[in-house]
């Protein structure tokens, strides 16, 4: 890298974690300011690891992201691997532009639409509840889906078309000749989208604000929950932990790509 | 055989097809019918047009800096000042990603890899805390007015102002500028730019004549996925704003608090058919332009 | 095609059943829906209000109960979603002029109270409140006062006193105005002596036009951000809750000195414990309510608050008294007299729709300008 570029990326850097050094430093305040610090304390860490409501909401959102994950990553790449296949001009501009819509719809509109027909949908059947995890789940999955296929479909078309056609023709059944040729092609893929989806769905508030419902509290709803009162560093020490986490995975990732290059 | 074997494979795709067009068909494209149905009703879901005229004729009245007033369109202007906020974020988002993503596609692999978690990580951190941390270091007695003034530099007023505003949506949103982008740029042939090169082009030619046209589709999603967060946020505006502006985002959630569910879906109706038109326009244009009517 | 339509089914099928289905709950479960921060949660080595429950009612009745426990931001928000069938709680904790709204659209039940003996505990004063002037569906939680927090360093005691202080072009740009319509309008009614539950829309203009005039004094519209900035000495005027003011006294910089006041006029309020109609269990519920107002719990969550206590158990409770100290006992408990008499007068009350949405369109008004 040259040196002026070597700049440039330090100063972007330097501000992208500005405030993530701020929420380090103010988690160790004793006081319970989030603007005076008065003094080294690791009593917010304590006080979050004591909380449970806290903690069961970290709990909600992991377990809210990854099975949207999960949904949205197999779904999205049977639809990726469909879409790459549809020969009707007409139907493949329609599900491209489905596909778009989330993505240019503002997620205030995603979430005030999909809250409207759950509800109706819920008062229909006459539901005594009509917002719960599921309706998150189904929202979450829905912003998710085409992101992962949009990672999809590029690996899709760089490859070898006739790949699976000649494994077919050596007698392999179509399923047969997804999983064994081309899954592992477009893996990096399907590895990119599913990580996105989750980073998506973790970072969400908007949509989960209009489409949560009982008894399933997500973190970003709990903390927008405290705007009467106030956020309290133990909500910056949990920032801190989720850092230093984020950052271990990734030493340990990089560690590992690094020996399977030496090998 | 051989077209039995043919027809086999194309039912095994459009069966994998099915749940996600199912899926889109029950919760993207039914949802934005739910939209227009309340846009369009009123508290008893009779029809009327009340809630979408009232968004294009609502008006109130300003008073400018010179202490007289004007009479304005309420939610027109509101929607103005959104548009102006995000395109400006967008610019810069832009001006500040692109060269990111350059550096990033043009460096050593591992280097790669690591840049990106870096650009992805904050999104880790929760939004509403990211911004929260934002307000400690713009206020007049924050970080880095505390720093300014030991450095001998005098204060800045930034929290409270469009500044502001315009930072944290840079901030929250500059990932998804820089990752489409590099996405693109990672991928580009490298022969292709050799051969610019032996052909006599300078580096700023190369960039400006082949590098930029060709990374054209990662900026558009780029914008796209930059400008319209930007556009509809409330809760930045809320925060770095000092609660002063009233952007697009905050009239739909304050008529969504306010149980206005008819007139907060006609605002998002409207809102999502202006965006929609632009969108198509933008990729209309740019299918037509860039790549000369052939889009895939 | 015919895969086609059969997964359309189940998928509609699998819908249908998760809106539905879902609603069934395995065992005993208690959903409880409260502003964020509003019950003890057992930080700082506090009593942990839910954990403790659970543990309580398996002791006492043999058989185990969850509580969901979940936030909500404004009463509106709350509002917005009960109102509309979206969810399904067992306990609110709402606002004295929601509670009339929920009350009189049907949302709420009437509690037996045969399952709650600790309310004898709430004090006389308390009860025929406005909101609730048969004692059917609420008993109050906390209670308070709005007043005017200043920083000694910056404000003069000459000028404090009244609401006037947050319009003083002394302090311009150091004001700090609520970002919610109804606290906004409120501080401008109560400073004009205009009634804060008028009907009568010139009184309503008349407060647009005082907000106006406020606006370029006014630093920050807002709600929790108060803390933060009274603390730094970011701003120097604001009204808020008076427990607050002691939070942000604890935690104020070093050349911040935060006083307290309370206006002539201003605003009283109560929180109260209700049960929506679209309680599961309602018994439990009552069991519930019943246990926030026996001693350890409800001088817990007094102290947790900051708020003060219509419970007689929590502010004759010597630790509680000890604990909040002399100057906070003055503030939260002020001699009123009859506090009823003067919440009846000054308390907010639920506007019908015509001066609810001409409220908001004004508050719109304010804000774009």
């Amino acid at each position: 890298m040259k040196t002026s570029a070597k700049i440039y990326s330090g100063i972007v850097f330097a501000i992208l974690f500005a405030p993530i050094l701020v929420l380090l430093v103010f988690s160790f305040n004793e006081s319970k300011s989030l603007s005076v610090f008065s003094g080294f304390s690791l009593k917010w860490y304590r006080e979050l690891l004591n909380d449970r409501n806290t903690l069961e909401a970290v709990r909600n959102t992991l377990i809210l992201a990854a099975s949207a994950t999960a949904i949205s990553t197999v779904m999205g790449t049977a639809a990726a691997v469909g879409i790459n296949k549809i020969r009707t001009k007409w139907y493949k501009a329609v599900m491209n532009t489905v596909t778009d819509i989330p993505m240019t719809n503002p997620d205030i509109i995603t979430g005030i639409s999909l809250m409207l027909m759950f509800v109706f949908v819920g008062r229909l059947f006459g539901a005594s509840t009509s917002l719960n995890f599921v309706t998150m789940l189904i929202a979450h999955v829905t912003f998710c889906l085409p992101y992962v296929i949009l990672q999809i479909l590029p690996k899709l078309r760089q490859m070898d078309k006739s790949l699976p056609e000649a494994a077919m023709d050596l007698g392999c059944t179509p399923m047969g000749a997804f999983f064994k040729v081309e899954l592992p092609e477009i893996l990096p893929g399907i590895i990119t989208g599913a990580i996105m989806a989750f980073t998506l769905s973790l970072d969400d508030f908007v949509i989960s604000y209009f489409t949560s419902g009982n008894g399933f509290e997500t973190l970003p709803i709990r903390i927008y929950g405290m705007t009467k009162k106030t956020v309290t560093p133990k909500m910056y020490a949990l920032a801190t932990i989720i850092f230093f986490v984020t950052l271990g995975l990734l030493l340990i990732s990089n560690f590992v790509d690094e020996k399977d290059e030496a090998k | 055989m051989s077209t039995a074997k043919r027809r086999h494979p194309q039912n095994a795709y459009r069966a994998a097809l099915a749940p996600y067009s199912v899926w889109s068909f029950l919760f993207v494209v039914v949802p934005l019918a739910f939209i227009a149905y309340y846009a369009f009703t009123d508290n008893q879901f009779a029809f009327t047009t009340e809630n979408v005229t009232r968004f294009f004729t609502a008006t109130s009245n300003i008073v400018q800096e010179d202490g007289t007033s004007v009479e304005v369109r309420t939610y027109l202007l509101i929607f103005m000042r959104s548009v102006k906020l995000a395109v400006i974020s967008t610019i810069i988002c832009l001006l500040m990603g692109y060269p990111i993503a350059y550096i990033m596609a043009r460096a050593k692999e591992r280097t790669q890899k690591t840049m990106v978690t870096l650009i992805m990580i904050p999104m880790w951190m929760n939004f509403l805390i990211r911004t929260y941390a934002w307000m400690t270091i713009l206020q007049d007695t924050g970080i880095l007015n505390g720093f300014l003034s030991a450095l001998g530099i005098g204060m800045v007023h930034i929290i409270g102002t469009e500044a502001a505003v315009i930072i944290g949506m840079v901030y929250d949103y500059f990932p998804y500028m820089v990752l489409p982008i590099y996405s693109i740029l990672a991928k580009l042939d490298n022969r292709l730019l050799e051969a610019a090169r032996d052909l006599g082009c300078g580096s700023l030619s190369v960039l400006r004549r082949v590098i930029i046209p060709l990374s054209m589709p990662g900026v558009i999603s780029g914008i796209t996925m930059v400008l319209i967060p930007s556009i509809s946020t409330f809760y930045i505006s809320q925060k770095l704003g000092n609660g002063k502006f009233f952007l697009i985002g905050d009239a739909i959630e304050g008529q969504y608090v306010a149980n206005n569910l008819h007139f907060a879906a006609a605002i998002a109706f409207i809102l999502m058919l202006i965006l929609l038109v632009c969108m198509a326009l933008v990729k209309y244009v740019t299918a037509r332009y860039v790549y000369g009517g052939d889009e895939e | 095609m015919k895969k086609w339509i059969s997964l359309c089914l189940i998928a509609v099928l699998l819908v249908g059943l998760c809106l539905t289905g879902c609603g069934g709950k395995k065992g005993l479960t208690l959903n409880v829906y409260n502003w964020g921060e509003y019950i003890s949660d057992g930080s700082e080595g506090s009593f942990d209000t839910v954990r403790e429950f659970e543990k309580w009612y398996q002791e006492t009745y043999g058989e185990k109960v969850t509580v969901n426990y979940s936030t909500f931001a404004s009463n509106e928000d709350m509002y917005s979603k009960i109102s509309s069938g979206a969810v399904s709680y067992d306990v609110i904790i709402p606002s004295d002029y929601m509670i009339a709204r929920m009350a009189q659209e049907g949302l709420l039940l009437p509690l037996n109270f045969d399952n709650i003996p600790n309310y004898q505990y709430i004090e006389d004063t308390f009860k025929g409140l406005y909101y609730d002037p048969d004692d059917q569906y609420s008993i109050p939680y906390t209670y308070g006062i709005v007043g005017v927090i200043y920083d000694a360093n910056v404000v003069d005691e000459a000028d404090i006193g009244g609401w006037d202080l947050l319009w003083n072009e002394k302090y311009a740009g150091k004001v700090l105005q609520f970002n919610n319509s109804r606290d906004a309008f409120g501080s401008a009614m109560y400073k004009l002596g205009i009634d804060v539950n008028t009907t009568d829309k010139a009184g309503w203009d008349k407060a647009y036009d005082e907000l106006l005039a406020q606006r370029p004094l006014v630093k920050s519209y807002v709600m929790d951000e108060i803390f933060n900035m009274m603390e730094s000495g970011e701003a120097a005027v604001g009204a808020y809750y008076a427990g607050d003011y002691f939070t942000m006294v604890d935690a104020q910089a070093d050349n911040v000195d935060l006083q307290f006041y309370y206006p002539e006029n201003t605003n009283f309020y109560v929180d109260a414990m209700c049960i929506p109609s679209c309680a599961q269990n309602k018994e439990l519920a009552e069991i519930f309510i019943n246990y926030m107002l026996s001693e350890e719990p409800a001088v817990a969550n007094a102290e947790y608050t900051y708020y003060a206590s219509p419970n007689s158990i929590v502010y004759t409770n010597d630790g509680y008294i000890e604990e909040m100290g002399e100057e906070a006992m003055e503030v939260l408990y002020p001699e009123l007299g009859s506090f009823a008499g003067e919440y009846n007068k000054l308390a907010y009350k639920n506007l019908d729709s015509d001066t609810l949405s001409y409220l908001n369109t004004l508050w719109e008004n304010v804000k774009i300008n």
